[in-house]
């Protein structure tokens, strides 16, 4: 049985669908990269499996049960986390209560929330920054302050929001490092990105999608090599 | 049959000056995402200056529209440039500072009057203050049948400005969406201004057209803030249309209300309507047409 | 550390010694009604000001354990003081019902339903005369001749809130609300159930702020709809003392009391008989002044900018001298 299951997932705004049609499934351990170009209805789908807004049709499957209008909130204690593309600090609380904060979701003492959050900044290498206000940190320092807050959450599926944008490339290695080193801790990968060498490398599986349709799915490079992505998405690029 | 329909009547008229007094609040609430809590305050402004100019000038109050219009929107503009604006920079963990800034205009504005005027009611004597004519068994009160027609002209012109010119354009756009106008090009400072002003110089019209039919006193202003946000929640907040709805509901609900509950009331019909429209209709009543859209 | 448990620890004994030393009842009537705004404003602060939910309607609360205390007194005989248990209970209720309607709602519904809401009950109290007695009040007999009891009685009170919300902001409780505060959508997305905290938030609030009314109710002897359901010298007031002392702080809204209590008295007196009589009727334009000002060049309130206000005034001296 796979750990999530999209099936036929479809949202429209208004006359527009955002995700049309789409379906796909993650498996446990895996890292499973989702690519499109802008607006192809990536961070829509996300939006729609941790319920932001609700789904026009189809159906969401986590271990088996489906997820499909369940608060956003109990979809994190079902064991999704999150990360936002656009990052959302809870500016002016510090690094380790921002972590804390996500901690709670388990524990309930504040010394056992501070723990945790104290691993998890170990663990996200941002332990030296644990007492700075969450807006004064740089734009590396709050993408990766969204994971070791989701990963307090203690998530069993972590979903990756472009993580990788916006970074300069020594701290590109250092994110793909995290995400490979989440995944060895047990902890299944559904990512977004937009940097072909990010998702490229860590990906297992990768399913791209476009207007919000599915063009291509497979391995890296079986999707590198398919003419839909190249035409749609990636250009000459690649070739 | 005659008294509900001279209700009714009398509802809509009112309801006419409720519409000025909403809409000038959605076009604040619309593109600068506050509620403006000095609102009835401005209008208490405007009548006060539409007092002043027939009491010690004879000038006739619906002529006075042409002073107390412009004065209010320099005043909205002046407010909004001086006061509202620069709290953008302010960093403050209240996300609502800017309403706050609100309530303290408003009331320093009631305080100013009440310092000039003293807290005496006053009152403007017309000619046509009480006359009255007949259609039927119905008496249609004369000043508040040019005052509707009034609010149907300024009503009729705004939505003019909104549609064709390109400042009204450049605000429809900014209450769409902020930020996507200032990529456009629209300078959104400039714009919350402007909106802020004609704000303003809404409900300095309503101000004006009370004038023969109500008494003035410095506090006049806080119920009418309280009625101008009814008016805006029963339209669904920051529809400049819906505004015209809520407007028109209110008038009738608050006329039937004292004629078949009692005066005393009257008021609370206004917050009864409140308190349902938020439980049960939130998105109010241009929810209503989405939700039979959908 | 230490040095702030000292300043804990003298600011307790001067205020428990204050009366026996200041035996003016006129001076220990204003440390009582400052020790009620310390009630009222923390707990306006601990949903304005930690929660994020700005109220406009504070006096609704207030006013509904006033009226409780009281109407115990008149329609059951039974002490107003059983009102410090069911006003806070009834104002939480209220409170709750409230929050019902309006957390499900994203935008400005919260500050206008409490705004309304502040008006509905002052309604409600000048015209159900049959429960409240209307515009005339309600009037009981004082328990006690001294005003020592209730001084102490209310500092045991404000000590008691400031205690409970100091608490709260060390646990979960608090740490979730100032996620909401800070940003609704990554709370959510963090497990919090932001509707709920809210609510919570808005529960405990209205608790402390009904007991405060239940209080003020036992210790003045005499309400009506006017005063305790004002808009501006319950709720705005409310507001003042929060963003006065220092939003998002635990002393702030203390010493917000404190400072607010002064104000209003400066002006109720016209500045102790000093200044001519009309400058007492100035009082409601100082608050709306005050409004301005704190809004604009106090935003965080004395406490939130203590450095500042320091820095502000050493300049002053250093260029002085």
């Amino acid at each position: 049985m796979a750990l999530l299951e999209i099936k036929n997932l479809v949202k429209s705004f208004g006359g527009l669908k955002a995700v049309n049609d789409v379906t796909f499934h993650v498996e446990e351990g895996e890292i499973f990269g989702l690519i499109g170009p802008n607006g192809s209805g990536k961070t829509t789908t996300f939006n729609c499996i941790n319920n932001y807004f609700p789904i026009t049709s189809g159906d969401i499957f986590f271990k088996g049960k489906s997820i499909k209008g369940l608060k956003t909130y109990k979809v994190c204690h079902l064991g999704i986390g999150r990360t936002f593309q656009i990052v959302k600090p809870l500016a002016r609380m510090t690094v380790l209560e921002n972590v804390t904060a996500s901690a709670f979701c388990r524990v309930n003492t504040i010394g056992q929330a501070q723990k945790e959050a104290l691993e998890v900044l170990e663990f996200t290498n941002l332990t030296d920054k644990k007492d700075k206000q969450a807006k004064s940190l740089p734009i590396a320092g709050r993408k990766r302050l969204e994971i070791a807050r989701a990963l307090a959450t203690k998530p069993e599926l972590l979903l990756l929001d472009e993580t990788a944008a916006g970074l300069n490339p020594g701290e590109l290695d250092e994110a793909i490092e995290l995400v490979k080193k989440i995944r060895d801790n047990g902890i299944t990968i559904l990512i977004i990105e937009h940097i072909m060498k990010v998702i490229m490398t860590i990906s297992d599986r990768i399913h791209a999608i476009n207007f919000g349709q599915t063009i291509a799915a497979g391995t890296p490079e079986e999707v590198a090599n398919n003419p839909a992505v190249i035409e749609a998405y990636l250009g000459g690029e690649l070739c | 049959m005659d008294v509900f329909l001279q209700t009714l009547v009398a509802g809509i008229l009112i309801g006419g000056i409720y519409c000025l007094i909403g809409i000038g609040m959605s076009l604040i609430m619309g593109v600068m995402g506050i509620i403006n809590l000095a609102h009835g305050q401005l209008m208490m402004v405007a009548m006060y200056i539409t007092f002043v100019l027939s009491a010690y000038m004879h000038v006739d109050p619906y002529f006075s529209l042409i002073v107390a219009m412009p004065a209010l929107f320099l005043l909205g503009c002046f407010l909004q440039k001086y006061l509202l604006n620069p709290l953008m920079k302010v960093e403050s963990i209240l996300p609502e500072n800017q309403v706050l800034m609100t309530v303290g205009i408003g009331m320093v504005l009631a305080e100013i009057a009440r310092f000039i005027f003293s807290s005496d009611y006053k009152c403007v004597k017309t000619p046509y203050g009480g006359s009255a004519f007949f259609i039927g068994n119905i008496s249609l009160n004369v000043p508040m049948c040019i005052a509707f027609i009034f609010a149907v002209v300024i009503t009729v012109a705004l939505f003019w400005f909104l549609a064709k010119t390109d400042t009204g354009r450049s605000i429809r756009a900014t209450a769409q969406d902020k930020e996507a106008a200032t990529l456009m090009g629209v300078n959104s400072t400039r714009i919350t201004i402007i909106t802020f002003g004609m704000g303003s110089a809404l409900v300095a019209s309503a101000g004006s057209l009370l004038i023969p039919i109500y008494y003035l006193f410095p506090d006049i202003g806080g119920p009418f803030t309280l009625k101008a946000f009814v008016i805006c929640i029963l339209g669904g907040l920051g529809s400049t249309v819906g505004a015209i709805f809520g407007g028109l509901t209110l008038g009738i609900a608050e006329s039937l209300g004292a004629t078949y509950i009692g005066m005393g009331y009257k008021d609370m019909v206004g917050f009864l309507i409140f308190v349902l429209v938020l439980v049960f209709l939130p998105g109010g009543l241009v929810g209503i047409k989405r939700l039979i859209k959908s | 550390m230490t040095k702030k448990n000292l300043t804990l620890i003298i600011l307790g004994v001067v205020l428990l010694a204050f009366p026996l030393i200041v035996r003016s009842d006129y001076y220990q009537h204003l440390v009582i009604l400052a020790f009620i705004w310390v009630v009222i404003g923390s707990s306006w602060n601990l949903l304005a000001g930690y929660t994020g939910q700005v109220s406009f309607g504070h006096a609704m609360f207030f006013g509904v354990g006033a009226y409780t205390a009281g109407i115990l007194v008149t329609k059951l005989g039974i002490s107003a003081w059983w009102g410090m248990a069911f006003g806070g209970i009834l104002a939480m209720l209220i409170g709750l019902f409230v929050g019902w309607v309006c957390f499900r709602l994203r935008g400005p519904y919260f500050a206008l339903a409490t705004l309304a809401g502040g008006e509905i009950f002052r309604l409600i109290a000048t015209n159900w005369e049959s429960l409240t007695e209307g515009m005339v009040g309600i009037l009981i007999i004082q328990t006690f001749r001294s005003k020592l009891p209730y001084y102490y009685l209310a500092l045991l009170l404000a000590f008691a809130c400031v205690y409970v919300i100091h608490l709260i902001m060390k646990s979960k409780w608090g740490y979730y609300f100032v996620s909401i505060r800070e940003d609704q959508d990554a709370a959510e997305s963090l497990g919090i159930n932001t509707t709920l905290y809210k609510n919570v938030s808005l529960m405990v609030s209205a608790f402390f702020t009904g007991m405060a009314g239940a209080f003020y109710m036992n210790y003045m002897a005499f309400i009506d709809p006017e005063v305790v359901f004002s808009l501006h010298y319950i709720s705005i007031m409310a507001i003042l003392v929060g963003i006065v002392g220092g939003v998002g702080t635990i002393m702030g809204p203390a010493v917000g009391a404190f400072v607010m209590v002064g104000v209003q008295e400066t002006f109720r007196s016209a500045f102790f008989g000093l200044a001519p009589k009309w400058i007492s009727q100035g009082h409601a334009m100082a608050f709306g002044l005050l409004v301005i000002f704190a809004i604009m060049f106090l935003a965080n309130g004395i406490v939130g900018d203590w450095s500042k206000i320091k820095r502000h005034v050493f300049r002053i001296k250093t260029s002085s001298t």
